[in-house]
């Protein structure tokens, strides 16, 4: 089953690779994984999406919590919880096309944060389902280039991921 | 008044009270050893190969309760280093290993002796760091030595720069340490306890299974307090020998791949498992799927909860230092009206009896050829079963684990998890050095000692005694085992051709050899050895080549499919 399990760690050199190490030396999954320094500069929060059994899950918490750089781990998937993805495409934007994809973006919330002649570079943030579903209704052919952040998770109302 | 950061992390190893340094000096680590020659309180102890420095800094720690501390260079001298950090790593073992760096400016332009000793080493490591401000060395090494000693213990490595050795600041030596993100916790929950305790007693087939954990937590003592008080059988893993007394009569033995029939079928069939300070790992319970085909109720003791539900689902967890749990547990169960069910525990003990009749440990000896058993059966009756043993690995191990019968707590040293050869020698260095007159003898084969045999000087140098007892068979023994039994007498490299004499090598060293080829010579030539108590003796016992270890679980079998010796 697909989990998102979010983490405080030591904002310190080496930490993301202790946690992208033990990820690959286990054989656990990654989806995506992101991270970024929070509101206190010493910690980082990271998002790490993963899929497996109950079993594997726990592991996966239990050798997280192990690492002495993390300082808190909590898995979003256990209660409620607000996801979201942020992604850039670039897209071949010419003729009847350039059209079609402005009306498109419009509909799913997105934004042109590019122009040029003959492209369109849009943002979209949402669930990763949603911008799945973008692509998908895009003509495939035009789309140049995209970029995705990986899933961000928070939990909803009183869940606080916090030391 | 300001301080190098070289005199700075000496003055951190005077402040942890660090007896031993084992090392090896190089470029990066110059204005360290420095500092070491200024000073006499750390001693240093000049190995011949750094991977000997762990192992020698290992088997301090493990027949100590203190950290050992090792000390390399850069680039090779880490590598080098690296099967010593994996073995402590994989059996809990609480080091500081030291290493020099390039100066920061070098660091990530392939400088000379240059890795990157941080990412290599990071997968075996507790915990690494790279100290990259001088000002940062004291803190650093008051954490490392916490992190190597509390919670579930293990190495940690320090990356100390040479120009950050060689800068300048103002020292103190914190008094405490706050790892916020580490926080092991050593009291188990109270309510499991309870739980734990009412299992316990309502069970019809209980049985204590217990590993390193409760020789690294120094609770030998109440874990034979409950084995008594609860009147159970108890069975120790390969890392737990020791922990519990093996002449006592509720003890069954080593479990798992060559454990004895009684704790492997014990543990098989017992309808509520105590585990302590073990990690059910594939060596002790085989094939899961078998080992859970049996219902059964299972109380995990352990301080790292990665540990437990990892390969066996367990029914109550606690979470905890073995010998705070185990006081608790005491206190409940001794509080408790209820107790055990005398005449379920006397129909268990009645099977366990009988599985104890298969005598699974017997073995034909010999009067033409030595048997490898044997000699172990005669070093244990010499030593009156006190002495500190190390060991290699391969069958002299298992024959060392089965036959040394240990009564006491730390005095097993060999590595279970990692199984590393050439691990025995160096240990028994750090053995003797902390144990100064003790009887320390390294158990090994003919393949395992030529894995560090360049020790030998080393233990000239600093005068150790230790006795070597080499099981030579002229075989990789375990290999050929295995080659035998599964590969169809196909003995692929597992015969060594060419052996040195080991008499004339250990007399090239200076020290004193042995060769022993009849069995009516085993106990003399031991005695002899252990009679020259300032030298070292190399024992070469010419065994047995073709003698297998029994009893045995095949690999991915399950505990009750096992080959005893008479089935052949």
């Amino acid at each position: 089953m697909r989990h998102i399990i979010s983490l405080l760690m030591e904002n310190e050199a080496g930490a993301l690779s202790r946690v992208a190490g033990l990820f690959s030396a286990r054989g656990y999954n990654i989806e995506s994984l992101n991270v970024a320094p929070t509101e206190d500069p010493t910690m980082s929060r990271m998002t790490i999406v993963t899929s497996g059994s109950d079993e594997v899950i726990e592991q996966i918490n239990k050798q997280l919590n192990k690492l002495v750089d993390v300082v808190s781990v909590m898995d979003l998937s256990d209660g409620d919880h607000i996801e979201r993805e942020l992604m850039l495409v670039k897209v071949h934007a010419m003729g009847e096309a350039r059209e079609e994809l402005k009306r498109i973006a419009d509909i799913f919330r997105g934004r042109i944060i590019d122009v040029s002649d003959k492209t369109y570079t849009i943002e979209l943030t949402g669930s990763g389902s949603k911008l799945d579903s973008f692509l998908q209704a895009i003509d495939h052919s035009l789309i140049l280039e995209t970029v995705r952040t990986g899933a961000s998770g928070i939990g909803r109302g009183d869940r606080i991921l916090k030391l | 008044m300001e301080l190098t950061g070289a005199e700075i992390t000496i003055r951190c190893l005077q402040e942890e009270g660090v007896e031993y340094v084992f090392g090896y000096p190089g470029g990066a680590v110059l204005f360290i050893y420095d500092e070491l020659f200024k000073q006499e309180q750390v001693k240093h102890v000049l190995v011949r190969h750094e991977q000997a420095a762990v192992h020698a800094a290992d088997g301090y720690a493990r027949s100590t309760d203190k950290v050992g501390v090792a000390l390399v260079t850069s680039g090779p001298g880490v590598t080098n280093a690296v099967t010593g950090i994996a073995t402590a790593y994989m059996d809990s073992i609480p080091l500081v290993v030291i290493s020099g760096q390039v100066p920061t400016s070098y660091i990530g332009e392939d400088a000379f002796q240059e890795v990157d000793t941080v990412g290599i080493t990071r997968p075996c490591v507790k915990h690494n760091f790279l100290v990259k401000d001088v000002r940062d060395i004291a803190s650093t090494m008051k954490k490392a030595f916490y992190l190597a000693k509390s919670g579930r213990p293990g190495p940690v490595l320090v990356d100390i720069p040479k120009d950050v050795s060689q800068q300048k600041t103002e020292y103190s030596y914190p008094a405490t340490v706050n790892i916020r993100s580490y926080t092991p916790q050593t009291h188990g929950d109270i309510g499991q306890i309870k739980r734990a305790a009412q299992l316990l007693l309502e069970a019809k087939r209980p049985m204590v299974y217990a590993g390193g954990g409760v020789v690294l937590s120094d609770a030998s003592k109440q874990l034979t307090e409950l084995v008594r008080l609860l009147g159970v059988p108890c069975t120790n893993t390969l890392m737990g020998l020791g922990g519990y007394p093996a002449d006592d009569k509720q003890f069954v033995g080593m479990l798992g791949m060559h454990g004895t029939y009684e704790a492997n079928l014990g543990m098989q069939n017992c309808d509520v498992l105590l585990a302590v300070g073990a990690r059910f790992d594939d060596r002790v319970i085989g094939n899961v799927g078998h080992f859970n085909s049996v219902p059964r109720k299972i109380i995990h003791i352990d301080i790292d909860p990665a540990s437990i539900s990892k390969r066996v689902k367990v029914d109550v967890p606690i979470v905890g230092d073995v010998a705070h749990v185990l006081a608790d547990l005491l206190s409940v169960l001794n509080s408790s009206k209820q107790k055990p069910d005398a005449a379920a525990l006397k129909d268990w003990w009645k099977q366990i009896d009988e599985w104890r009749g298969a005598n699974s440990l017997a073995y034909k000896n010999s009067s033409e050829v030595i048997k490898p058993q044997y000699v172990i059966e005669q070093l244990h009756k010499l030593t009156h079963g006190d002495a500190f043993v190390t060991s290699d690995v391969g069958q002299h191990q298992m024959w060392a684990a089965q036959y040394y019968k240990f009564n006491h707590p730390r005095r097993w040293i060999n590595s279970g998890g990692l199984g590393t050869m050439g691990f025995g020698l160096p240990a028994a260095m750090g053995v003797q050095l902390a144990h100064p007159g003790a009887p320390v003898a390294c158990v090994t084969g003919e393949g395992s000692i030529q894995m560090n045999i360049q020790e030998l000087s080393t233990c000239k140098q600093y005068q150790l005694p230790i006795k070597i007892i080499a099981l030579n068979n002229r075989y990789l023994g375990m290999v050929r085992q295995w080659q035998e039994f599964f590969h169809g007498n196909r003995y692929s490299h597992s015969y060594m051709d060419a052996l040195p004499d080991f008499v004339k090598l250990a007399e090239a060293y200076g020290h004193v050899g042995i060769l022993v080829e009849k069995p009516s010579d085993v106990e003399g030539a031991l005695k002899e050895a252990f009679a020259r108590k300032d030298e070292l003796v190399f024992l070469d016992f010419r065994t047995d080549m073709t003698e297998n270890v029994y009893p045995m679980v095949p690999g991915g079998k399950g505990l009750s499919e096992v080959i005893l010796a008479e089935d052949l």
